[in-house]
């Protein structure tokens, strides 16, 4: 037996907005008897353009009827940009979670929200590009890749969780742990930049500190000058002069396109170099 | 609230004689068979008592019953045996709608590169004796076809196929887990090699199953270690489940009448009531081949766990062959192997009744079933009520 919350339980049992609304702004269909659930969502807008009334139609087992009779509720009341953010883990998380083999009804119910927005909005949700990759389930790349990202996923026995692709036959296992291998390599890649710059303040003093004894005051003893740390804040980095420097006229400039330019190669871009008081 | 079990293809309960039976041998009578001592002694005493009692149901002889710790051991000790006391043969023949002690076991042994033949069923669940015969050949090792299927109740000609295999010099099993105690069964009288049964499918306790290997057959034990079953599998005995099951053998014996008449006529009457009540249902597998306490009957339309959580709520406990309940995501093999609809096969239930069910249970079920059934088709996109009858979206 599945270890169902009771919000699931309540809404199996007394589902809210059952049936079809008629002459809908929006509608959609999702799912196959074959597969096991579909589900059938069609939705009003008031005269501000906002959902006044959403309703379902189910075939599926407990926690199916229960994300999309969550979904008709999280959806009333919103505009059309503000439905369209919603993503499975909010209809999940409105549940108080699903059992992690039931995620794909709340997939299910993002699917039938969105084909039911594009339904309104007139254009059309087929994309010909998407290659089918699970016969079985007709579960195509570009469903596996979103449930992927969405959701963090990383082994076939997730995405077959929350997509049912690889949950018949098993033959597409292989396709569907490439499709993982480049979405993980690629979101890899897409963190590094961001990973660069958030450093610690300990790691950037620490990295300020290298560059100047390795790359800055080598060439500013050589001309009889020095330089100090003396604080960071932030991205600002605190320096006195010393020697010559603290009497050349050209001390700023030398800070500017020399001290600072060496630190933003080297520590981050972002630093700005300021002299304070010796 | 009361529960009504119609869930007994799954498990039964202990019935109370059983119980008493075994309770003893907890505390009391914990002795150890193979001691020397006569506190240990006693207790062996009791232990061929339940041999025999085991054999008499079977019509076998005693020696002939090795006891295990339930059918999954049985079936998986007999399929091992049989390759490994004839190591040139390398095919095996089964059913496509073994239980998964079969059948998982002989997708594995295929990896491992045994040839397996699993021979189909027809629409009505029925064994195609054709496909199984002609894939009897020379390099097959064992065939094993279950005797009664677990979720149709269909019987399939077991002694037919194993004439078949002997007349060919193969070795034939049988998983008879769910025959056992309802249908009458004498191994004098057949061609079966081996045969596993279960203790908790005929109101003895989980965890005690028995082997049966007929006397002649070559053998090579799954566990080893002691001498106990006669080196044919080792392990201190399960005493007190030994025992339990011996009694509800000898139960199950003096109820065979009842389990094919006032079981049977309470199973006929819930499943005629409810094909009655309730449109685009039917029943899946040949109504005249079946064991005599069960049903599986769809319900076009609705989902299987659905029904059963509902069902649930009136304290009604029965199995779903759909997919949200068979742990994967397709509906049950066996459904599938019969070529079953989906929009029927996601909407199975299956009813298993035991001689301990009422007149009471069944007017429970028929009475609260219909509501449940217009509840979901209500809620299902296939289901137009207005012209009750099926649309396709």
């Amino acid at each position: 037996m599945w270890e169902y919350t009771d919000k699931v339980r309540e809404h199996f049992l007394n589902p809210k907005n059952a049936g079809e609304i008629e002459d809908p702004d929006g509608v959609a269909e999702v799912g196959s008897i074959a597969c096991g659930d579909a589900l059938k969502l069609s939705f009003k807008l008031d005269e501000n353009k906002r959902i006044a009334d959403a309703k379902f139609k189910t075939f599926g087992c407990a926690s199916a009827i229960a994300s999309a009779s969550a979904l008709t509720e999280i959806i009333k009341g919103k505009t059309i940009e503000e439905a369209m953010k919603i993503t499975n883990q909010d209809i999940a998380d409105y549940l108080g979670g699903l059992p992690q083999e039931k995620m794909h009804c709340s997939v299910l119910g993002q699917e039938a929200l969105e084909k039911a927005i594009d339904n309104y909005r007139g254009v059309s949700h087929k994309k010909p590009e998407e290659e089918i990759v699970c016969a079985c389930f007709g579960v195509t790349d570009g469903e596996i890749e979103r449930a992927i990202r969405q959701n963090h996923l990383t082994s076939v026995e997730e995405v077959t969780y929350y997509t049912k692709a690889g949950g018949g036959c098993g033959n597409c296992h292989d396709k569907i742990q490439a499709i993982l291998d480049r979405v993980l390599a690629a979101k890899r890649s897409e963190k590094e930049p961001e990973e660069r710059p958030r450093l610690s303040n300990i790691q950037k003093i620490r990295m300020i500190e290298e560059t100047i004894e390795r790359e800055i005051r080598p060439s500013l003893q050589h001309d009889g000058g020095d330089i100090d740390l003396i604080d960071v804040i932030g991205n600002r980095v605190l320096v006195a002069t010393r020697g010559a420097c603290a009497t050349c006229q050209a001390s700023q400039i030398t800070l500017k396109s020399f001290v600072e330019w060496k630190l933003k190669e080297f520590v981050s871009p972002d630093l700005v170099v300021e002299e304070v008081a010796k | 609230m009361r529960t009504v079990y119609l869930d007994n293809n799954a498990t039964t309960m202990v019935s109370r004689e059983v119980l008493d039976e075994m309770l003893p041998f907890f505390h009391d009578r914990y002795g150890n068979p193979s001691s020397m001592h006569s506190f240990g002694g006693r207790v062996a005493r009791e232990l061929s008592d339940a041999r025999h009692k085991v054999a008499s149901l079977l019509g076998a002889d005693p020696e002939e019953i090795i006891f295990t710790s339930c059918g999954t051991e049985s079936d998986n000790t007999a399929i091992m045996s049989s390759l490994l006391v004839k190591p040139g043969k390398t095919h095996i023949v089964t059913s496509r709608v073994e239980h998964p002690a079969i059948k998982v076991l002989c997708e594995h042994l295929a990896q491992k590169g045994y040839r397996v033949t699993m021979v189909g069923v027809d629409s009505d669940g029925r064994l195609d004796m054709d496909e199984y015969e002609a894939s009897l050949t020379p390099d097959t090792a064992i065939a094993s076809i279950m005797w009664a299927n677990n979720e149709t109740g269909v019987i399939f000609p077991v002694e037919e196929a194993a004439r078949l295999a002997r007349d060919r010099g193969i070795v034939f099993h049988t998983d008879a887990v769910q025959i056992v105690g309802k249908i009458p069964i004498d191994m004098k009288g057949n061609a079966v090699d081996m045969l596993s049964l279960s203790g908790h499918k005929l109101h003895a306790p989980k965890g005690i199953g028995v082997l049966y290997v007929r006397k002649g057959t070559k053998f090579s034990p799954f566990l080893i270690g002691g001498h106990q079953e006669k080196g044919r599998r080792g392990g201190t005995e399960n005493v007190a489940g030994i025992v339990g099951l011996g009694k509800a053998c000898e139960l199950a014996a003096a109820s065979m009448e009842k389990e094919n008449t006032y079981v049977r006529a309470l199973r006929d009457r819930l499943e005629n009531s409810l094909l009655a009540a309730i449109p685009q249902s039917r029943v899946n597998g040949v109504r005249d081949e079946r064991l005599p306490n069960t049903t599986n009957i769809s319900f076009e339309f609705v989902e299987g766990e659905s029904i059963l959580l509902l069902m649930d709520q009136h304290g009604i406990c029965a199995s779903s062959g759909s997919a949200c309940t068979s742990g994967s995501l397709q509906p049950s093999h066996v459904l599938r192997a019969m070529g079953v609809p989906y929009t029927m096969a996601h909407g199975s239930i299956r009813f298993s009744l035991s001689v301990y069910n009422t007149e009471e249970d069944i007017d429970l079920v028929i009475r609260e079933l219909p509501p449940i059934i217009d509840k979901l088709r209500v809620l299902s996109p296939y289901w137009a009520t207005e012209r009750g009858a099926c649309t396709t979206v």
